[in-house]
């Protein structure tokens, strides 16, 4: 029987060369154990008093010519990068969807655990594109953690600051991308055009329009160039208009309503149980968010409010989104008032490199240079776990640091990963054509799903 | 039977294997709803590191962060799995969501969770030998190359 398989496999890997995954693969249903046909219901459904999906209710007996496996991806225009999902249809009709992942995994933990804590935020800061900020935020958080290094004001508020207006523009770039997947090209314009705004505010600040390595551990690369004030001002001033524009333009629209309400609920048991977090949990209308609820950074000191949907359907989700872009906005003018003076990053030699021009002039100042970027920054050991809200939801990096100047283990929870799970719940008993919205409403960033 | 399990001070608790899966069901029915985190560290041999007393220092460790929405509390669990039988009852059970963190901790640390549902590797190629986060793994072993990759075109 083994033998047989085998063979099939290789008979299946011959007409299907470049996408075969083996096991990993979506089998057929005489093929899948029971349990892994829970899945179908997300398997998910064990609610609070722990009520389990029975096996035997899971119709195992649909004939087999009755459903059909398809591949959606990996290269697919709405997929949002290189998912890939394999989807058991029944007519039009999703009953199991499994995401196959794996494609841009680069091994980034691993390769963590090979640069220096002061180098590590380069290499985060490649995981989600579509926030590098919030992944150095979240690095340097834990390094400062374990080696006792608090922050100088500034620097808290420069980072939330550079944070929050990452958050825009991650959210408008899910406005773009959601906008086209529903067929509405205008937004997808529109969309990338706000979010550039604040892309090149983030180039003038930080040199570079992502990937930044602009927040380190013990502050950020560089203070805020001159007139930083302005620039803020204009992204505060016209952000707000522009999203009355793009309220008008979407949520009275029919066809937009027609296609995203409804579609994919989650409810609230299924979204806590999936681990689900961000804006797909507060769509379900748990008011969960880690700047409110854990303050970081110097959220307890800024005025906003937690946005939750009702349904946990796709228009929710949206609706969400949309809601939080206003607020990310009210958190920027708040900051843009109350940044405080003060160093941009901690004054401790031991931490931070000397200024260039310090090193002429000091032996001492090269000493310090010398040996932060030959011996690098010591953490003493131990392990923490801090967890930030990141657009998509809890980022959280666990470290474990045994006391030399690399991280022993360096371990990023990815939101994305994490929510992709609950999209065979969402798909489940819906239409093939209503996929396309609710890939696109999880917002999973791939290079962060697979890191 | 949360009290008879070694807690840390910093509130951590360290369970063994056997207490480790109803400890996590008990933590969850005390209000933690949702499992942040699951991941699984490689000490090799660093069997001196810093455990509270009682603890027996194991290869392996899986930790596993629980958040409480209701309590606004977060709490780590941490396992010792030895190198000879690199197993842990999963957690799919109590939660769900660990279903694709328990498969990336298999992938990438080789840990099998007994009871999961497809425990298949889910981030690297299905033939692939060995589990690349493991620190006896040689990350240089294998030239770079692409899936499948035909002869030079």
């Amino acid at each position: 029987m083994a033998d047989e398989e085998i063979k099939n496999n290789e008979t299946a890997k011959e007409f299907s060369e470049e996408t075969f995954e083996g096991p990993q693969e979506m089998g057929g249903r005489d093929l899948t154990a029971p349990d892994e046909l829970t899945l179908e219901e997300g398997a998910v459904l064990r609610l609070a008093e722990g009520v389990v999906v029975d096996a035997g209710d899971i119709d195992v007996e649909i004939a087999e010519d009755e459903t059909m496996i398809i591949n959606m991806g990996p290269q697919h225009p709405s997929t949002h990068g290189v998912l890939r999902l394999m989807m058991e249809l029944k007519g039009e009709t999703v009953l199991r969807t499994k995401p196959v992942i794996g494609y841009l995994h680069t091994g980034m933990e691993k390769t963590a655990e090979g640069l220096g804590y002061i180098q590590g935020s380069t290499n985060v800061t490649r995981m989600d594109y579509l926030s590098p900020l919030h992944n150095e935020l979240v690095f340097s958080l834990a390094v400062e953690e374990l080696a006792g290094i608090e922050v100088p004001e500034r620097s808290t508020w420069i980072r939330m600051l550079m944070s929050e207006l990452n958050r825009i523009s991650s959210h408008l770039m899910w406005m773009a991308t959601n906008g086209m997947d529903l067929g509405s090209t205008s937004m997808m314009i529109f969309g990338f055009r706000d979010r550039e705004l604040i892309l090149s505010f983030f180039e003038k600040v930080t040199g570079l329009r992502m990937n930044h390595n602009y927040i380190r551990p013990g502050g950020v690369a560089a203070d805020l160039p001159d007139g930083w004030e302005d620039d803020v001002l204009a992204i505060v001033q016209s952000i707000p208009r522009r999203l009355d524009e793009y309220d008008d333009m979407l949520t009275g629209q029919p066809i937009f309503r027609q296609r995203t309400e409804g579609v994919g609920i989650l409810t609230q048991e299924q979204a806590l149980a999936l681990s689900a977090t961000g804006p797909v949990l507060r769509s379900t209308g748990v008011a969960w968010d880690l700047r409110k609820q854990m303050p970081y950074l110097a959220y307890d000191q800024v005025e906003f409010d937690i946005v939750v949907g009702s349904v946990g359907d796709t228009f929710d989700r949206y609706a969400v989104r949309l809601a939080e872009l206003r607020e990310s906005v009210r958190i920027v003018a708040q900051i843009l008032e109350k940044m405080p003076s003060g160093p941009y990053r901690v004054l401790d030699k031991k931490v931070t490199p000397p200024p260039r021009k310090r090193i002429d002039e000091s032996m001492e100042a090269l000493i310090h240079h010398f040996k932060l970027f030959t011996e690098g920054l010591k953490v003493p050991p131990g392990e923490t776990y801090v967890a930030i809200e990141s657009p998509r939801g809890e980022l959280g990096c666990y470290m474990v640091s045994d006391g030399t100047a690399k991280p022993y283990r360096m371990h990023i929870r990815g939101p994305s990963f994490v929510n992709l799970q609950s999209l065979p719940v969402m798909m489940h008993g819906g239409l093939v054509a209503d996929a396309v919205a609710i890939i696109s409403s999880v917002d999973p960033v791939m290079g962060e799903v697979d890191r | 039977m949360i009290d008879e399990v070694i807690k840390s001070e910093a509130g951590t608790y360290f369970p063994t294997r056997e207490q480790y899966y109803e400890l996590i069901g008990e933590l969850k029915k005390s209000g933690y709803e949702y499992c942040s985190d699951l991941c699984a560290v490689d000490y090799l041999e660093q069997f001196d590191r810093a455990l509270p007393e009682g603890v027996q220092a194991e290869r392996f460790e899986v930790v596993v962060i629980l958040t409480s929405v209701k309590l606004r509390s977060r709490i780590r669990v941490r396992v010792q799995v030895p190198e000879t039988d690199p197993s842990a009852p999963t957690l799919f059970h109590h939660y769900p969501g660990t279903e694709a963190m328990e498969r990336e901790a298999y992938d990438l640390m080789g840990i099998v969770f007994a009871g999961h549902p497809d425990m298949t590797r889910i981030l690297m190629p299905e033939e692939w030998e060995g589990h690349p986060l493991r620190k006896d793994y040689s990350a240089e072993r294998v030239p770079v190359q692409f899936k499948h990759s035909p002869a030079i075109r």
